[in-house]
């Protein structure tokens, strides 16, 4: 009897080995160009050392810094004004001035100043360096500036993540809301996931009869026809965005069609805006919600739907409590789907979105090409990856991942 | 073995035929630098030359010379970008003594005209401006004449199109409301003169069609979607140009830091800008920035170059835009996306 068990034992352990090695390089895959990049993203969402690296000595010295005065005492100025000195010789103090920039805007044009008046200066002769420093210009005069100095003794900081949703440390160190007019990223957040939510729900709308009526046809006939649905899937993204600009532009198929039967007398602006967006995403998305609700209702056992009727049900009493149900698992499938990958979607609002349709991808693409702000953009992809796993956590809470059907 | 390894490196030697990477603004302008300037130099020196466009700005730059990946050579850069550059250590710091004497005889530093050659970083090509153009097919009654019209929404209904960064948009912005072009920059440092100039885009906010690189100004104007577009001169010549307030600057060749073929650059910069190769550039109405070049340009060609409207414009400064580009920007995205 134990051997047996023994026997079954090392059968069973081989065969979970045998499992792990086939999915081991998918794994290794997985982690090396999955994982790894997501955690260097995140590390660098907090970590940001710049600063700390181009001026050490000030950064310790003024770390007894009491914003009450505004300004340091003359020992912690001259430490800053020679290692300031040193940074213009050597042609790197616009690096720490786009630094200290993005922490408190309008820094980096006294720093840059400051640098070109202090480059061949005397520093030992200097009577007083307050004095100097706001003879270079008024500016200097603003406890921010050096409060932004001392923060930068660590290393790690939630600034760019707090930056990200339009957050700041205050002199006090209390975390509080931007003043109106720098808020933005939070705006765009909300506009992004308000602009997903309408994708989804136009998806649903047309998804749905689509693949009911593809569900009730004879498998042969469904195949065939589903190649319509595939065709754009297949055909290349960019196609099918300039396609749409074609449509909707301003002398465009739509517009001219409107004015020829006389609907509408001058064009309308339908296109690089928010409403172009959201078309053009719902076209591009409708496939991965007609898949896995035809894929659940093909599965469903019709008998249930004519058992309700036998009942005595009405066809609206069937739908609601009986067929709708019963397709829900293809229905969240589709839904989550879409929805994910809207909020991180790019390359649509970036050619058809102009002002208007511009979602957090396009300004996280722009801290990464054009401002060279890694950190901020770091900080942004993380935020975007928490909010898509607490929307899978809610999901999961409410229908339950297990029952998902991707068709 | 040592012959082996004799006839490997030879055949390595050859087989490695030096090749250098410029990078311009494409569209006319980079034609005419190829047909004056690329190709003559390839044909002279046997090098290979990939010549490829960029947006303009520095972030490109920057992304390679900060990772250390540097695959630019030789760049075209504007000179409203270049002091930022230079100072933030993005590009080689070259003389002028590799540049070859004017055909006319004269020394370098003689021939070229001061600006050209007062940054560290560039040795300057040529003179353009910013400009704004319309059509004629597409104006209507009235033909815009200063700035102002350019903000007037009443007197010219429609469209403008505008390169989409804070850059000399802003400066047009207080020009036309009012601030005298040499009082500009100094208005534009102030908090109140940065909400001025943003109040007064403003006032036409909506019928801006925000551009990224020049050659989409030209695209926009002939098919009437815009009725007056920025760009810079030479992109505009088949259609009406408003010289008022335009915003005169120079061009200049400048070497990536940490490129890996510094002399090479070197080699076609030198003969980028000698003589000949530098009057090209009136193909697009550009001017040259040595004197001796000026003896290939004919009589009529010298109204049509920035040159000879300075007085209706102002110069850009680059020093301004050295210290104000990120917070000026920044504050024009927000101002974008309200």
């Amino acid at each position: 009897m134990n051997k047996d068990k023994n026997f079954f034992k090392a059968q069973e352990r081989l065969a979970k080995i045998k499992a792990f090695l086939l999915v081991s390089p998918l794994l290794l895959f997985v982690l090396v160009f999955f994982v790894t990049p997501i955690l260097l993203i995140l590390v660098k969402a907090v970590y940001n050392p710049k600063v700390n690296n181009l001026i050490p000595q000030t950064v310790v010295v003024i770390k007894q810094y009491d914003y009450k005065n505004v300004f340091p005492n003359e020992q912690v100025l001259k430490v800053f004004l020679t290692e300031l000195q040193v940074l213009s010789k050597n042609r790197t103090s616009g690096v720490l001035a786009e630094e200290l920039n993005r922490k408190v805007s309008g820094f980096g044009s006294t720093i840059k100043k400051t640098a070109r008046k202090i480059r061949n200066k005397d520093i030992s002769k200097i009577p007083n360096y307050k004095e100097y420093l706001l003879s270079v210009t008024k500016k200097w005069n603003n406890p921010y500036f050096w409060m932004a100095i001392q923060r930068s003794y660590s290393s790690f900081t939630l600034s760019n993540v707090l930056a990200a949703v339009d957050l700041e440390y205050n002199l006090e160190g209390e975390i509080v809301r931007k003043e109106e007019s720098k808020r933005i990223y939070f705006t765009i957040l909300v506009k992004t996931l308000y602009m997903a939510v309408l994708i989804t729900l136009f998806t649903i709308i047309l998804a749905y009869p689509t693949a009911y009526f593809l569900a009730s046809l004879p498998k042969s006939k469904a195949n065939l026809l589903m190649i319509f649905v595939l065709l754009p899937f297949w055909t290349s993204l960019l196609v099918r965005i300039v396609s749409w600009i074609t449509l909707l532009q301003e002398y465009g198929v739509v517009n001219e069609l409107l004015i020829y039967l006389s609907i509408i007398d001058q064009p309308l602006d339908i296109v690089f805006n928010q409403f172009a967006t959201v078309i053009t995403m719902t076209h591009i998305l409708l496939p991965f919600m007609v898949l896995p609700l035809y894929g659940s209702m093909r599965a469903m056992d019709i008998t249930y739907v004519k058992a309700s009727a036998s009942l005595g049900a009405n066809p609206f009493l069937t739908f609601f409590k009986i067929y709708f149900p019963l397709t829900l698992s293809g229905l969240s499938a589709g839904a989550v789907l879409v929805f994910i990958i809207s909020i991180g979607y790019y390359i649509t609002p970036a050619l058809i979105g102009g002002v208007d349709g511009q979602m957090i991808s396009n300004l996280v693409e722009f801290h990464m090409r054009t401002s060279n702000n890694w950190e901020l953009a770091s900080a942004m992809g993380g935020i975007l990856l928490v909010i898509t796993l607490v929307l899978y956590a809610v999901y999961n809470r409410l229908v339950g991942v297990n029952n998902m059907k991707l068709g | 073995m040592k012959k082996i390894i004799l006839g490997m490196s030879i055949v390595a030697a050859t087989l490695s035929a030096e090749s250098l990477t410029v990078i311009s603004w494409g569209g006319d302008y980079g034609k005419a630098q190829v047909k004056h300037m690329i190709d003559p130099f390839m044909a002279k020196t046997g090098t290979k030359v990939l010549f490829d466009d960029y947006k303009g700005g520095t972030a490109e730059i920057k992304a390679q010379v900060d990772s250390k990946n540097v695959k630019w050579d030789v760049v075209d850069i504007e000179y409203i970008d270049l002091e930022k550059a230079c100072s933030e250590n993005m590009l080689e710091r070259i003389d002028t003594s590799f540049l070859p004497k004017g055909e006319n005889g004269m020394a370098a530093n003689k021939d070229f005209y001061p600006a050209a050659l007062a940054s560290e970083c560039a040795i300057g090509n040529i003179y353009w401006a910013t400009v704004f153009a319309y059509s004629k097919n597409h104006i209507g009654a009235n033909k815009p004449t200063t700035i102002s019209d350019f903000f007037d929404l009443k007197k010219f209904p429609g469209k403008r199109a505008m390169r989409k960064r804070a850059q000399i948009n802003l400066e047009w912005a207080l020009i036309a409301d009012g601030v005298a072009k040499n009082k500009v920059y100094d208005v534009l440092e102030t908090e109140e003169g940065q909400k001025r100039a943003f109040k007064k885009l403003d006032t036409i906010k909506k019928n801006i069609i925000w551009f990224d690189s020049w050659s989409q100004a030209p695209q926009l104007l002939n098919d009437g979607s815009a009725i007056m577009a920025q760009s810079a001169n030479g992109r505009m010549t088949e259609f009406e140009i408003v010289w008022d307030a335009q915003a005169f600057d120079l061009d200049g060749w400048a070497i990536v830091k940490g490129s890996k073929n510094v002399e090479l650059a070197k080699e076609f910069i030198a003969f980028a800008t000698s003589t000949k190769a530098l009057s090209g550039m009136q193909d697009v109405n550009y001017g040259p920035t040595r004197a001796s070049s000026g003896t290939y340009i004919p009589k009529e060609k010298l109204s049509k170059l920035p040159s000879a409207h300075l007085d209706e414009g102002f110069k850009v400064s680059g020093g301004f835009w050295s210290d104000y580009s990120t917070e000026l920007n920044e504050k024009y995205n927000s101002w974008l996306l309200k």
